[in-house]
């Protein structure tokens, strides 16, 4: 029955990839993606989305992660719980609504949309980068504290180590987010691949919104899978031996 | 002060719209809650599909909501339902399932080993065991997945308005459209209590559903 089940997956997975390439051919497609006029802005579209991606995770991951750790600190560790709890509320506000909200105050344009993703990741990297530092063993820290580490130290190569699993799970998160609401930034004038899928849906032109949304998708997929190969660079060996 | 001024005035447009958001979410939720906790079931009993099932899941959200409705767009349009309230729907049902399969999963395993035994022992077979055990004790979890899935889908149907679908996006649409702040700020606001105010209810929800011996064992363990 299982083995059935598994068999019938694999079929049906051909069966979909063969439908989606008889479809990239009638929805005309392929021929859109051959035409020399029509490549270039199409390429442009894709580095723009890719640059608001790029910068808006840049600052947000720089971001996140300073205010992760500067809220674990001893100080300001009594503080985390609150801030945990406004983060969670942030989370729930809609991508939309962040990037509509960032355009009434900041206009239109490619900066307004960077500022409100730059926003909108920080919140899933911050969270984790507190909670995956909150989770690190005790005694761990006590034992660099009793090895002779200063606070610094202790952060570098014990706090931020273990906790690297964790931050990773966040930054994905945040990417992945990010990709998305990026393709919804055409709404607010910064471009990108959602241009494509916008225009294509208002004109009922498939091909042009193929050329959009699959690209989108597949950006997606490998942001997903890229941060899977960072854990593999990043999470130290003996951590990763012990799952 | 101008934005609270629009939403009274536009009153029952603004109850309208919430409602159409209510509907679209709801009717994805009580569609998708039995499909993935199933699901979440049948791959606690088969563990070679559990992991493919959950990848499916994980692929699926993975993917951006514009860029989903775009791709079903061409696929529904055959059946002439590429815009319109159906795609949001079954972008949304598919959007909750991994939120939803993963807790119910994740709880029935971590059902205490012990507990089915002591069920097995009783005589129970695997169905009343299901019934009588795993299910309560998994219930609190498999709301948490529900209060995700419902949190992300109030997002996602802001941005189905798109394809069409209505709902409190409509106001963050036009405003955008019309450079109108008080509309876009009326919509975001909306959007964003909906959100929350889900977000707190399911949280009473999730403590009601908590059976009362785990509430008592958890007060001993603390």
């Amino acid at each position: 029955m299982i083995k059935l089940l598994i068999k019938l997956y694999r079929v049906i997975l051909a069966v979909v990839i063969l439908a989606a390439g008889v479809v990239a051919e009638r929805t005309g497609l392929i021929k859109l993606l051959s035409d020399p006029y029509e490549y270039p802005v199409i390429m442009e579209l894709f580095i723009q989305h890719l640059y608001i991606v790029a910068v808006s995770m840049a600052f947000a991951t720089f971001i996140g992660v300073t205010a992760g750790i500067v809220l674990t600190r001893k100080r300001l560790r009594r503080y985390a719980g609150i801030c945990m709890y406004v983060i969670g509320l942030g989370q729930t506000i809609p991508s939309l609504a962040v990037l509509a909200l960032a355009m009434s105050f900041l206009g239109i344009g490619t900066k307004p949309a960077i500022f409100a993703l730059t926003i909108y990741s920080i919140l899933p990297i911050a969270r984790n980068t507190l909670a995956g530092i909150t989770a690190v063993p005790p005694e761990l820290v006590d034992a660099g504290r009793g090895m002779g580490m200063p606070p610094l130290r202790i952060l570098m190569e014990v706090e931020i180590p273990n906790a690297m699993t964790v931050i990773l799970t966040g930054f994905r998160v945040a990417l992945i987010i990010n990709i998305g609401t990026a393709a919804l930034a055409y709404v607010i004038g910064a471009g990108g691949l959602g241009d494509l899928i916008f225009t294509g849906i208002s004109l009922m032109q498939t091909d042009k919104l193929l050329v959009g949304a699959i690209p989108v998708t597949l950006l997606a997929l490998f942001a997903d899978f890229l941060s899977e190969l960072m854990g593999l660079v990043l999470v130290s060996k003996g951590l990763r031996l012990s799952d | 002060m101008s934005t609270l001024r629009f939403m009274a005035d536009n009153f029952d447009e603004v109850m309208f719209l919430s409602w159409e958001h209510i509907w679209i979410v709801g009717v994805a939720l009580l569609i998708a809650t039995p499909i993935g906790v199933i699901l979440g079931i049948v791959i606690t009993k088969h563990e070679q599909l559990a992991s493919r099932v959950l990848n499916g899941a994980n692929i699926l959200m993975t993917i951006p909501s514009i860029a989903l409705f775009g791709l079903m767009l061409p696929v529904l349009a055959i059946v002439n339902m590429g815009l319109g309230k159906v795609p949001a729907v079954i972008a949304l049902i598919l959007y909750s399932q991994l939120p939803i399969i993963r807790n119910t999963y994740t709880a029935i395993k971590n059902v205490p080993p012990s507990l089915v035994d002591a069920a097995r022992g009783m005589g129970m077979d695997t169905w009343r065991r299901l019934r009588e055990l795993e299910i309560p004790l998994a219930t609190p979890v498999i709301i948490a997945g529900l209060r995700t899935a419902a949190v992300m889908n109030i997002g996602i149907a802001a941005i189905a308005t798109y394809i069409g679908a209505g709902g409190l996006g409509v106001y963050i649409q036009q405003g955008i459209a019309r450079v109108y702040p008080e509309m876009i700020l009326s919509g975001a606001i909306l959007v964003s209590l909906l959100a929350i105010i889900v977000d707190g209810g399911m949280a009473m929800l999730e403590r009601l559903a908590t059976p009362e011996g785990i509430k008592v064992q958890r007060k001993l363990s603390r």
